[in-house]
């Protein structure tokens, strides 16, 4: 759980690294505050049999579902390699092998396709739990209302975590919603539902994990609201300067990464050094991934051209 | 065998649903109901209810369950109840399904059907004709058949297609339509035009309810000696623009005709191909008959001076014989 909450943390350091040497284009989404949610929830599931629908602030939940850094860094950076041939980028890619569907810039629009792949397997007698995400924004959008309701009339074992990281870009909850809390709306959906602390891991992972028995057993769907702080801007190029300081220093005190190492170095399971060096060796790794990735040349133009169509696939133009 | 429009589509689903456990059918009403048209009736006791789903008033979750269901091995057929609903599920199918395979190289084998067209006062809600929305989105599939025979063999072709198929059934063909239609498996490639009038001196394209009206347009002005080709596309992605040519380069003249409003319509495009492709063959300008841009209205003849019909078609294939 450690070492993927550093390597959630370190990867988002080395994207911003890049970004500002202007090597990582398009939108770099930062998750810094985000990471207990994506690994704990990650870490809930059987990534064998379960599936994750990853949003645009869940890196950890890729490393635990065993995609290889090289990779992912192909993928982010558009280069020669990508799962995407560089008709995308980001996290939105999928690699049916490690069970990881990626998402699409359209909020919401993927949560009832996820709904829809354990739909499948329900029809096949299988349970697969799906595990997918949305933020306090984007759980506003229309689609987000139609997955959980045909989710929850055909009890299927999907899993969404909204993650509440207080803005939606620069427009504040208040804006946004006027109920207490975004897990009130399970309620009304008649499905089982929580409000948790998302900068603790440990806690991410016990309700997530059993939100997972309850849909196993066949139980339906579960709406947990992980209550986080977005600390960088919507992306990148986005100063956030619209959120005030004083809830930053207030949210870093509650650091999800520092906060586990704190946790684990207080109950003696690990050391400060030990911690460091791990912290140390993910850093080179992340470095040295970056570097072999930017040796890829950027994919040959006339990929563009091909795969609009499965039925044509590798045809161009 | 001897079906309405409605049978053959009905057919095909359950030939397919029989043969291939992975095809399922998802939609609002289709099941203890058997359909808003009654085209699913009997198929919930054959098939149960895990196969035929009833599912909310939730296009966008009918359409993207489908998709996610695609994703993982399934084939299924979503049913809008009328095709002017596929709005509310527009973003999955252009922004999910139409980029897939793009994207991910990996299939989408799903189709989202349903009754489309006017003639039938059903009001400006229920009687649209959006295929060409679909054409601009890329990655989409779109298909119009006219005849029983085609609407049961593209419907099993499309089942059978690994990208997303969005297929236009002209409600008011469904019972006013009877032809003879092969039983069992019968497949009608996607992308084939078929001609379903020969003749030579002037090529009507068309698609849909328009292929009715320019058959009976065909008809009307062989009294007057002039002889005219109806070339059905069939299917609007992917277009068989080899048939259209090779029609218009034997007869030299062109009308273009569906019943979809005429701007940003599928005609533009089929006329800018041979405009492009046969310009040198043409006799006369490409002229297109389509609905006034306006919504389809309610009362009848509001309805009537919208939408296109045979006689516009025949004066408009008179004027480009005489040009």
């Amino acid at each position: 759980m450690l070492r993927y909450m550093i390597m959630a943390r370190e990867f988002d350091t080395a994207m911003l690294r890049l970004y500002r040497q202007g090597k990582a284009f398009g939108g770099v989404y930062s998750q810094l505050g985000n990471e207990a949610v994506s690994v704990g929830s990650a870490l809930a599931l059987d990534r064998t049999k379960d599936v994750l629908f990853p949003m645009h602030r869940n890196i950890g939940g890729h490393f635990v579902f065993g995609q290889t850094l090289d990779q992912l860094m192909l993928n982010h950076l558009a280069r020669q390699g990508s799962q995407m041939r560089g008709t995308d980028g980001t996290g939105h890619y999928a690699d049916p092998a490690l069970r990881i569907y990626g998402n699409v810039s359209h909020l919401g629009a993927m949560i009832p396709v996820a709904a829809g792949f354990s739909l499948a397997d329900k029809l096949r007698g299988v349970t697969t739990v799906s595990m997918t995400y949305i933020g306090d924004g984007g759980a506003q959008v229309g689609e987000v209302h139609e997955a959980l309701n045909f989710a929850s009339v055909h009890k299927i074992p999907l899993i969404l975590i909204i993650e509440n990281n207080q803005y939606a870009y620069s427009t504040p909850n208040s804006m946004e919603f006027a109920c207490e809390r975004l897990s009130d709306r399970a309620v009304g959906y008649g499905m089982a539902g929580a409000t948790i602390d998302g900068t603790d891991v440990e806690l991410v992972y016990t309700t997530c994990s059993e939100a997972v028995d309850h849909a196993r057993k066949g139980l339906g769907p579960t709406l947990i609201e992980t209550v986080t702080m977005r600390m960088r801007g919507h992306a990148e190029h986005d100063d956030f300067s619209y959120v005030p300081k004083e809830l930053l220093e207030e949210w870093s005190a509650k650091d999800p990464v520092e906060r586990y190492i704190d946790r684990l170095i207080d109950d003696g399971v690990v050391t400060r050094e030990e911690t460091d060096e791990l912290r140390a060796s993910i850093l080179n790794d992340m470095i040295a991934s970056i570097d072999r990735a930017l040796e890829h040349p950027w994919p040959a133009a006339e990929e563009g051209l091909k795969n609009v169509f499965m039925s044509t696939a590798g045809e161009g133009h | 065998m001897q079906m309405t429009y409605l049978e053959a589509i009905a057919d095909a689903l359950r030939v397919e649903m029989r043969r291939d456990e992975r095809v399922f059918m998802i939609g609002e009403d289709i099941g203890t109901y058997g359909g808003a048209f009654k085209l699913t009736k009997g198929f919930l006791d054959e098939f149960g209810p895990s196969r035929i789903i009833d599912a909310p008033i939730s296009e966008a979750a009918i359409i993207g369950a489908s998709i996610g269901a695609a994703l993982n091995g399934m084939r299924p057929v979503a049913e809008m109840q009328f095709m002017d609903f596929v709005t509310n599920g527009f973003n999955q199918i252009v922004t999910v399904a139409g980029t897939t395979a793009y994207r991910w190289a990996i299939p989408v084998p799903m189709v989202v059907r349903g009754p489309s067209g006017g003639g039938v006062g059903a009001n400006p809600f229920h009687s649209r004709n959006s295929e060409a929305w679909f054409v601009h989105a890329t990655g989409i599939k779109v298909v119009c058949p006219a005849f029983p025979d085609d609407a049961k063999g593209l419907m099993m072709a499309s089942i059978r297609d690994n990208d997303p198929v969005v297929f236009y059934e002209h409600k008011g063909l469904y019972r006013k339509i009877k032809g003879d239609v092969p039983e069992g498996e019968y497949i009608v490639p996607l992308g084939k035009a078929r001609v379903v009038r020969q003749g030579s001196d002037v090529s009507v394209i068309c698609y849909g309810s328009a292929v009715h009206m320019a058959l009976a347009a065909a008809e009307a002005v062989a009294a007057e000696g002039i002889n005219v080709e109806v070339v059905d596309i069939r299917t609007l992605v992917p277009f068989d623009e080899e048939t259209v040519l090779a029609s218009v380069r034997k007869t030299g003249r062109a009308v273009v005709a569906h019943e979809a409003v005429l701007t940003g319509g599928f005609g533009g495009e089929i006329a800018a191909r041979i405009a492009d492709k046969a310009f040198s063959y043409l006799d006369a300008p490409v002229k297109r008959v389509a609905a006034f841009d306006a919504p389809t209205p309610f009362a009848p003849t509001l309805e009537q001076a919208v939408l296109p019909n045979s006689d516009i078609i025949a004066n408009t294939i008179r004027a480009t014989c005489s040009f």
